[in-house]
């Protein structure tokens, strides 16, 4: 229907965006009856989120002609864009942005650097920054929610983890169940993501490469590489960032700083 | 003095939860911290324990300022039950052993089962925890406590959360414990009579203050 009013790409493709983002909002309008209150969240994601991709695809325009270092630059400026945003699913804990974006540098960064080397990501910018970005993004994802769930399990057991340091646990040792808690919640979309491949989503990856005329098996085949970076490179997050938040909830007098309602 | 309090002070977010708190333990001593709720007397256990910093003040172990031995090795030394078990997932064993195992260390079978003969726990060894009752779990959590072999076992209103049959059985297992052991106890509570059964010697805390301390029939009939 919107093509029919709509003439040029540019102008169906605002469209498109105003129509989405109307009926999620109606979404959060609705869920505010149950008491879930994310309008403001969620329109402020929504606004940011419009006119951050319509930004970085101008930019991505230039940066096509431009030489192919210029994309490792983006894709660090996205790492630290994307620890700011992730440590904010950490509230109250000491140093969440230094550890997310250190996590997502690790987890990603390396994860980018070995395939790009292998030759499994090509260093052309059109295949380095997509393919990166959503590596990076899925780290993020994946930090987020580690981050989120350490925090939430560590302030709903600083009974049992004082209970530990008294009988003169090691911190470490003391966090050691939620440390993995957290790491195996954090993968369970990435691990989803794998398993349901295919059979209830074909990403977007895919369907564009098959558009653009890449044979449907090596696209395919593709699409499972691209997951098992993703995987790999969220794990090693996750894995990262719990490690590193878990020795700064401590104070060096290895007490508990991490306390509700401090 | 096995333990001594000078000027000791904390205070979270501007709010003065303790305040200029000086009081000396003797070994083989026993002591009350009672008050009111909302007073200190956790918050003052908690220091004593080093879970939490001091801001002002600090306190002496064996003529020592505690900041000076190393935390692990000190909550070893200066044992603490809290009010609630809080015991690991596992068997009554696991956790007996959870703080030797910190050290590399393990009891020996033929101790395990003495130290939970003593807490009237005899062949509970391989029993999973999540099949206790509350008093056997506080004996569990006491006994745990006893394997690192405190010098001094703070008390945190350990029979509070138990019915009065486990209260009274909890409590008469402390006594005997303190008696056997001749073990220095702070025990804070906000039973007057308990107090009066179980230590010689209170301190009253009001406010974040100490504004009582002596000879517990002295002090509670004052």
């Amino acid at each position: 229907m919107l093509k029919h009013w709509f003439v040029t790409q540019l102008q169906l493709g605002f469209a498109q965006a105003t129509f989405t983002a109307l009926t999620a909002l109606l979404i959060v309008w609705l869920a505010k009856w149950r008491g879930i209150h994310l309008f403001g969240e969620a329109a402020i994601a929504m606004s940011r989120g419009i006119v951050q991709i319509v930004a970085v695809g101008s930019i991505l325009v230039l940066l096509l002609h431009g030489p192919a270092w210029t994309g490792a630059i983006v894709l660090v400026a996205m790492m630290v864009a994307a620890g700011q945003i992730s440590a904010r699913r950490a509230k109250g804990m000491p140093g969440a942005f230094a550890v997310s974006t250190w996590a997502i540098a690790c987890g990603s960064g390396s994860v980018i650097a070995l395939m790009t080397w292998i030759g499994v990501i090509d260093t052309a910018i059109t295949s380095l920054v997509p393919v990166g970005s959503m590596i990076i993004a899925n780290a993020m994802n994946t930090n987020g929610m580690a981050l989120n769930r350490f925090r939430s399990e560590v302030l709903a057991h600083v009974g049992e983890i004082e209970t530990a340091l008294a009988l003169g646990a090691q911190p470490q040792q003391s966090v050691a169940p939620y440390v993995q808690s957290s790491f195996e919640a954090s993968l369970i979309p990435a691990l989803d993501s794998m398993r349901s491949l295919g059979i209830v989503w074909i990403p977007g990856l895919m369907a564009g490469m098959m558009l653009s005329g890449a044979r449907p098996l090596y696209a395919s085949i593709y699409q499972f590489v691209v997951l098992a970076m993703i995987f790999t490179a969220s794990g090693l997050t996750s894995l990262v960032s719990t490690i590193l938040i878990r020795a700064r909830i401590f104070t060096p007098a290895q007490q508990l700083a991490l306390q509700p309602g401090r | 003095m096995l333990l001594e309090a000078k000027h000791l002070g904390r205070e979270v977010n501007s709010k003065i939860l303790l305040q200029d708190i000086n009081f000396s333990v003797a070994a083989g001593e026993v002591i009350a911290i009672i008050g009111p709720s909302g007073s200190g007397k956790s918050s003052l256990l908690r220091l004593l324990n080093r879970l939490d910093e001091p801001t002002s003040g600090t306190v002496y172990f064996e003529g020592k300022d505690y900041r000076e031995t190393p935390p692990r090795e000190l909550r070893c030394k200066i044992g603490m039950v809290t009010q609630r078990a809080y015991l690991f997932p596992g068997t009554v064993a696991e956790n007996i052993n959870f703080g030797p195992n910190q050290r590399g260390e393990s009891l020996e079978r033929e101790a395990l089962e003495k130290l939970l003969s003593q807490v009237s726990l005899a062949g509970f060894a391989d029993r999973n925890v999540t099949n206790l009752s509350g008093g056997e779990a506080q004996r569990v959590s006491v006994a745990r406590t006893l394997a690192n072999k405190p010098e001094i076992l703070l008390l945190d209103e350990p029979t509070s959360a138990l019915d009065e049959t486990a209260k009274s059985d909890v409590e008469a297992l402390l006594q005997s414990i303190m008696h056997e052991r001749s073990l220095t106890c702070i025990l804070v509570t906000h039973d007057e009579a308990q107090a009066m059964r179980m230590a010689q010697r209170a301190l009253i805390l009001q406010a974040g203050r100490i504004v009582k301390d002596g000879f517990i029939k002295e002090v509670l009939h004052a």
